[in-house]
């Protein structure tokens, strides 16, 4: 992270970003309940993670019951669930997709590289905290989290999505300028956003 | 032909009862799935949640108003058919040549989901319609020869007459034109978008191919219209071949809504049958789909075409 101040929004005492709940009407709640019971999932499978999603939903732990299911596009998708460590060059490939994503979205980091690099964690070519880059709602912690851990993070997400606390999109809303400042310090954006090689700093 | 107050209700609960059988039906299809593949399943309902969903999306990002048009095309489309669909023995759109209007308001549905895809700009987009324009190709050759079999058969053009014409028992045109039927149902499941005849729309392949770039309720809008032509789909082979499901004398309201629901049930099984299809197998090549359509179910159809005008000149 960059050491200097970051410009707008709010944040909390460990320099993270933080924002306020929305206000929801009844239309909003119901449309909130629907969508933690109808959660689509874009899966980024850049590392070993992967390998833990083909039991959650066949026929041994089958994700299909909780409406979760896999969809094919990021615009279609509400769920982004990154799979294992990200290299400098795939967070751009991640940022683009997350901002492809339609409100309300959520990102669930899986398993350990997404938290702290886990055995990644003295590479010199991964990203060691993905919330710098995206906010995440989030964290499955293991290496690998089994479906169990995955199916009980789903359940809280649901929770989370129904109380309105998962929040996610508009944070990263409201604190643009913090997450643009990290995501300068890994790769640079085209005028058009267009993906150009990186240019690492 | 006059509108009577009955018909302007009709046709605002048609679409409705579309509506919601469709969704049913896709519920019911996810549900049996599972179960062939030994899982639970999403509950019946999840197709409903799942719209409630689209269109409760904060955000829906459109490329241009034409992609709005394309996604309005398709639900009206599709709309605009079901009104000529005979439910339960009662269209409430029918007169002569209804059959032959309805051959082309099927294609003005895919022909606007086109449309509004072409406007994303996205090239998985664009290799799925022109899938799907090589699969209408394929699979409307058999089935124009069978809807004229049927039409020379019963010697109308409108589905309404097709439906009375089959009233009483053992009357259904599957037994007197069986070879039609089967390259009806074969090309139902290109119709329908089953595999192995889902190209145009290939999630691992080009990435759910016209449906790239929708997201939230333009995506809800192509659920919706997918769900409605399924029950129009499957209920056009019901009235052409199954007699309608009319079974009770249709004159009072409870004969009308035991028709309907008989008809349902009639549509459900030919989708299940389409599904299960779906389920054992993969998907074919676009060649080998253009194969399949013009050899055997165009074939049949064409044997069973030359019967009716033989039988109809006299010879037979």
């Amino acid at each position: 992270m960059s050491e200097d101040e970051p410009t707008g929004g709010l944040l909390d005492q460990d320099g993270r970003p933080i924002t306020n709940l929305p206000e929801r009407g009844f239309v909003r709640k119901v449309a909130d309940w629907a969508s933690a019971r109808s959660m689509w999932l874009l899966w980024y499978c850049t590392g070993c993670g992967a390998v833990e999603l083909p039991p959650s939903f066949t026929s041994r732990y089958d994700m299909e019951r909780y409406g979760i299911g896999p969809m094919a596009t990021p615009r279609q998708a509400d769920i982004f669930l990154i799979t294992g460590y990200l290299s400098v060059k795939t967070v751009k490939r991640i940022v683009r997709s997350y901002e492809q994503m339609q409100d309300p979205k959520y990102v669930l980091g899986h398993g350990s590289c997404t938290i702290d690099g886990g055995m990644y964690w003295d590479s010199y070519a991964t990203v060691k905290d993905v919330g710098l880059y995206i906010p995440v709602d989030l964290y499955i912690a293991g290496c690998m989290p089994r479906p169990e851990a995955i199916f009980q993070t789903f359940e809280k997400l649901q929770d989370m999505i129904i109380k309105g606390e998962a929040v996610g999109w508009k944070k990263y809303k409201d604190n643009y300028s913090w997450y643009r400042k990290n995501q300068d310090n890994v790769f640079k954006r085209g005028p058009d956003w267009a993906l150009e090689e990186p240019e690492l700093r | 032909m006059t509108f009577s107050t009955t018909s302007w209700v009709m046709i605002f609960l048609t679409p409705i009862l579309a509506f919601i059988l469709g969704h049913l039906f896709l519920g019911i299809s996810r549900k049996f799935t599972a179960r062939i593949h030994r899982r639970v399943g999403p509950p019946v309902m999840q197709q409903f949640i799942d719209v409630m969903k689209l269109f409760g999306k904060r955000e829906s990002t459109t490329h241009s108003w034409v992609q709005d048009m394309g996604a309005l095309f398709a639900v009206i489309g599709v709309i605009a058919s079901i009104l000529f669909i005979p439910i339960g023995g009662e269209a409430v759109l029918s007169f002569q040549g209804d059959l032959i209007v309805l051959a082309y308001l099927l294609v003005i549905a895919p022909l606007g989901m086109a449309l509004g895809t072409g406007a994303t700009g996205n090239p998985n987009s664009a290799i799925g319609v022109s899938r799907g324009l090589m699969l209408m190709m394929a699979y409307e050759l058999p089935f124009a020869m069978v809807l004229v079999a049927v039409m020379l058969y019963y010697d109308t053009a409108s589905l309404g007459d097709i439906v009375a014409a089959q009233k009483g028992a053992f009357n259904w045109a599957i037994l007197a034109l069986p070879l039609s039927a089967i390259a009806a149902d074969l090309s139902l499941q290109a119709m329908l978008g089953e595999k192995p005849f889902d190209q145009p729309v290939a999630p691992s392949e080009i990435a759910s191919g016209p449906m790239v770039e929708f997201g939230g309720k333009y995506l809800g809008m192509l659920m919706v219209w997918h769900a409605m032509s399924i029950v129009v789909e499957a209920g056009l082979f019901v009235d052409l071949f199954l007699g309608g499901g009319v079974i009770f004398p249709g004159d009072s309201v409870l004969g009308l809504i035991g028709n309907i629901i008989v008809w349902a049930i009639l549509a459900l099984m030919m989708w299940l049958i389409s599904v299960s299809i779906n389920t054992v197998f993969g998907r074919f090549k676009m060649g080998q789909s253009l194969k399949f359509y013009w050899g055997v179910p165009t074939l049949l159809a064409l044997l069973s075409l030359s019967y009716v005008v033989i039988s109809n000149l006299g010879v037979i």
